[in-house]
């Protein structure tokens, strides 16, 4: 079996699981009993400065949506940072750390964007012992409105500010943790990188509104009649978050950056996936709340049975091996033709790769009388669709043309040679090829 | 209808070839990938959840669901087989029905449990095709035990045993290795000499010796055991068969239902396994209801199953008896033997019907038969056994007897029901028992 231990920024966990920062973590008791699950690591749930702490709402802070079956695909939460005392925290992380000096244990931070306040806390939690901090810029809700949070993580000279000052008065590493909430990612990673940081993590929540109540006309989770937006998170984020994450692994100020990966990982594959696009470890929350601390035996295994049959023996061997395959738009090349290809035998006559390309797309699905489905090779753009709506596993597959077949869409002949769009004919500003 | 199926007289090949090879299929077709995951994405993933206790064998089997949903059905068969090494077998066997599927809450919900057996078939099936046995031995420790009888309690024990470093002989009075897995087991549940290749695949683990022809009592006695061998793990099962007590209990066509289940498993021809036209079991369990399904699908005309209390006490499940209907075994309740009538051979069997505490109502009834099946139990056989409990040898929790350095599981040994499944469970906590003690950790 794969060995799962991970070294980030120097910090070495049994595996590359951490629980991100939410209420997993909120407590010495939650993240006891997920080091007895398994987990590797966990990010404690975000403290805020000394003095009273804030207040929750007292009815629901949860909105979901759902697949098939009420599989929950989506939450979102207005929750805020730790409503329990600070030094309460403080003690439990200390004696939660020496009891598993093996875990890592890193504390997420949120204090006033003031030198002082910073100054304040950073000593107290180097004398817990943990091995590090994050500093969370990213709660979308409740938090942005005190200044804080998103607040701050949409402004790139705050995050570069306020990193500073943690590396000059903390001592271990320090991760940024980075909001989706914002139209251009790199900018904010970047900032944390000239402020030193060690890390970034992404991605924190995002504005969501999950539903509203039709009855009522207020948005769910409704608090007395009134909601508010909250931060999304779930499987449903996980796109979002890996475009994010790869666009800072590609991006010229941020490359070979250290990359926590956080959003909507529910399995091994989604934790490796991540972990491809540069990710050095991963951080899960919703997973973990909707199915428990136990989920994390499943990715242990499973992610130790990919890396035996592909043959990695450590998580540094696979992270960011997608990077390099991972570009814009212009480079794709345009000379890979494919059609699509219905399996007979698999298809079980639903129609809906009819209805999906028919009403939608090419017209490139013929239907028989009795219902037998195949693709008009003269019509079809490869364009996937009717794999993406298809019920069954590989019914539908996109098979490559080979070099010097003739595309029967346009009578051209399949080229060996790369060729993108900046030297297509039909880009006004290509360069013309060699 | 064909002649041979009107044939008086107990005969082979009553129906044709293609009937003999669809009668005896697999009971379930085994899940495709696709019918695979479309079951896995209906387990809740339950906390704490009530499969796994009503489990003997406590297979995680949120866990092992969840792996195959996430595709790696090779992580859950290591889940299955780390708690249960028959769980390919068990897949097959056990009467979900009343154990982990009775309990699934989307079976209390909705009366549509998540399939568990078949998935647990899908993934330890997938990971024996590859051939690999996913355990490993621990180093020697030059201890010796010897376990009586190679069924499934007994060779889970070997396994375990063999997995914690000890070298075990497994002796087994029969000429094969399984136990029922191999002699008993409906046809229709062990398609493809499963059992036997189950075993093979088991003994990859190493360190086990299969001695077959040598029985305890005639070939060696448990003193000799105890003498040769560091520790020793009795595991035979119930050899005898009860006698149904009645006048003419010895004509010719009356039989035990395991000789003949045992007979029709070991046929590499099922054509020339005969039966009657005329079938009667007499019995209320699955030895019942496994004689009486394959009577019928042997091709007999009539096959009557004919239980002496009423259908709630059958110990035979409400599936197994719907099976039993659903291949066209009459079902007949509240009656007793009360005489067998022929000329030498069979001809009828007298019934007396009872009411639920086996009083006699003065009512009887004949049934004509030519061939006849007792299934009314199987007892435990031998001398100077360890002491008995009941009519079983008496054991710990742990699997220990009255006798220091013997320890007993299965069928033979007290407590839990006679499963497959209870016999692993069984054989494999008195495995690590036997380990706990040999390597000075209990007393
Ligand atoms: C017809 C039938 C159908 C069944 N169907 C099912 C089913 O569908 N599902 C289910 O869960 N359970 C079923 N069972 C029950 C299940 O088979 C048993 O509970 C299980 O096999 C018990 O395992 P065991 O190892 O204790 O004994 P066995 O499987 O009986 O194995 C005992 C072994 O010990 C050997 N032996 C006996 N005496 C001696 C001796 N003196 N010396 C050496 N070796 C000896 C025997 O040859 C045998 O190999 C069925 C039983 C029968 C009879
Ligand atoms: C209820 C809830 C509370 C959260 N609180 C915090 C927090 O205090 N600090 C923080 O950095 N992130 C917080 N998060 C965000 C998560 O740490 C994580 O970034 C996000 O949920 C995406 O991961 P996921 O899809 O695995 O849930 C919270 C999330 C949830 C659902
Ligand atoms: S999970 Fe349910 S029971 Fe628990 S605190 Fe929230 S609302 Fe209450």
């Amino acid at each position: 079996m794969a060995d799962l231990t991970t070294d980030f920024l120097g910090i070495k966990s049994p595996n590359p699981f951490w629980l991100a920062s939410a209420p997993p973590t909120d407590k010495e008791y939650n993240v006891r009993r997920a080091f007895e699950a398994g987990w590797g690591g966990v990010v404690w749930k975000t403290l805020g400065s000394e003095g009273p702490p804030v207040v929750n709402v007292n009815g629901p802070r949860y909105g979901a949506i759902y697949g098939a079956d009420r599989r929950l695909l989506g939450l979102n939460n207005i929750e805020l940072i730790t409503d329990r005392d600070l030094f309460t925290n403080l003690e439990e992380i200390k004696r939660v750390k020496a009891d598993y000096p093996d875990r890592a244990v890193i504390v997420s931070l949120m204090v006033p964007c003031e030198e002082e306040a910073w100054k304040a806390i950073l000593p107290l939690v180097e004398d817990t012992g943990a091995d590090g901090i994050e500093l969370n810029f990213g709660c979308p809700h409740g938090m942005s409105e005190r200044g804080m949070g998103a607040a701050v993580g949409q402004v790139p000279e705050y995050i570069e500010m306020v990193t500073r000052w943690c590396k000059q008065y903390y001592s271990k590493p320090v991760i940024v943790k980075l909001t989706p909430n914002i139209t251009d990612v790199r900018k904010p990673a970047a900032a944390a990188h000239r402020g030193g940081a060690d890390a970034v993590s992404l991605i924190n929540t995002i504005n969501s509104i999950t539903s509203v109540n039709l009855d009522t006309m207020s948005p769910e989770p409704s608090i007395d009649g009134k909601g508010t937006h909250g931060g999304y998170c779930g499987p449903a984020v996980k796109p979002i978050a890996m475009s994010m994450v790869s666009e800072i692994a590609r991006a010229q100020d941020t490359a070979g950056m250290p990359i926590s990966g956080i959003g909507g990982i529910t399995t091994w594959r989604d934790a490796a996936e991540f972990m491809a696009l540069g990710c050095g470890n991963v951080q899960v929350c919703t997973a973990a709340m909707t199915y428990g601390f136990k989920i994390v035996q499943e990715m242990i295994s499973g992610l130790s049975q990919w890396m035996d049959e592909k043959g990695y023996t450590d998580t540094s061997e696979f992270v960011g091996m997608a990077v390099p395959n991972t570009t814009d738009w212009q480079y794709l090349n345009l000379n890979y033709i494919a059609k699509a290809k219905i399996d007979e035998d698999l298809c079980i006559s639903c129609g809906r790769c009819y209805a999906a390309c028919e009403d939608t797309s090419h017209q490139a699905i013929a239907m028989s009388d009795d219902r037998v489905f195949s693709v008009i090779d003269e019509e079809c753009v490869a364009c996937n669709l009717c794999v993406n709506v298809c019920p069954v596993e590989n019914c539908i597959t996109m098979e490559q043309m080979p070099v010097g077949a003739i595309d029967p869409r346009t009578d051209r002949v399949v080229e060996p040679e790369y060729a993108n769009w900046t030297t297509h004919p039909n880009n006004p500003s290509a360069t013309a090829a060699e | 209808m064909p002649a041979d199926m009107l044939a008086q007289g107990i005969k082979a090949g009553r129906i044709s070839a293609d009937q003999y090879e669809a009668n005896f299929a697999d009971l379930h077709a085994p899940l495709d990938d696709h019918e695979a995951l479309v079951a896995a994405d209906r387990c809740y993933f339950c906390y704490d959840a009530p499969c796994v206790t009503a489990c003997p064998t406590d297979i995680d089997i949120p866990l092992f669901i969840r792996q195959i949903a996430t595709g790696t059905s090779d992580a859950a068969a290591k889940t299955i087989l780390s708690q249960n090494i028959m769980g390919g077998m068990c897949a097959r066997v056990c009467p979900t029905e009343t154990l982990c599927e009775e309990v699934c809450v989307r079976e209390v919900a909705e009366g549509k449990p998540v399939l568990i057996g078949q998935l647990q078939r899908y993934a330890t099936d997938g990971l024996m095709a590859k051939g690999v046995h996913p355990f490993e031995r621990a180093g020697s420790t030059g201890k010796r035990v010897a376990v009586v009888g190679a069924g499934p309690a007994g060779l889970a024990c070997a396994h375990r045993l063999a997995m914690q470093g000890h070298d075990v002989v497994v002796m087994d009075a029969r000429a094969k290795a399984g136990g029922l897995n191999e002699f008993g087991i409906a046809a229709y549940k062990s398609t493809d000499d499963f059992a036997a290749r189950e075993v093979d695949w088991l003994l990859q683990i190493g360190g086990i010796e299969i001695k077959p022809g040598v029985a305890l009592g005639s070939d060696v006695s448990l003193a000799e055991l105890q003498d040769d061998y560091d520790a020793v793990f009795l595991g035979m099962g119930l050899g005898g068969v009860n006698g149904l007590g009645v006048e003419g209990d010895d004509k010719n066509g009356i039989a035990d239902a395991v000789d003949f289940i045992a007979d029709l498993r070991q046929a590499s021809d099922l054509s020339s396994v005969p039966v009657g036209r005329d079938v009667v079991v007499i019995g209320g369990g699955m030895t019942a209801v496994d004689a009486a399904v394959q009577a019928k699908l042997l091709g007999a005309l009539n096959v009557t199953l004919v239980y002496r209390r009423s259908r709630v006490r059958m110990n035979a499940s409400v599936y197994e008896q719907d099976l039993a209907a659903s291949k066209g075994v009459r079902i007949i309740t509240n009656a007793s033997p009360k005489g067998v009538h022929g000329n030498g051979a069979v001809r009828e069997v007298e019934f007396e019907y009872t009411d639920d505490d086996l009083k006699p109502t003065g009512q009887t009834v004949r049934i004509a038969a030519d061939q006849v099946f007792r299934a009314i139990g199987q007892s435990l056989v031998g001398e100077g056994l360890p002491t008995l409990e009941g009519r079983k040898i008496k054991v710990s929790a742990s699997g220990a007897t009255s006798v220091k350095g013997v320890w007993a599981g299965g069928d033979c040994a007290s407590g839990g029901d006679d499963l497959t499944v209870t016999a692993v469970a069984e054989g494999r906590d008195a495995a690590m028992d036997i380990h706990a003690h040999l390597m000075g950790g209990a007393s």
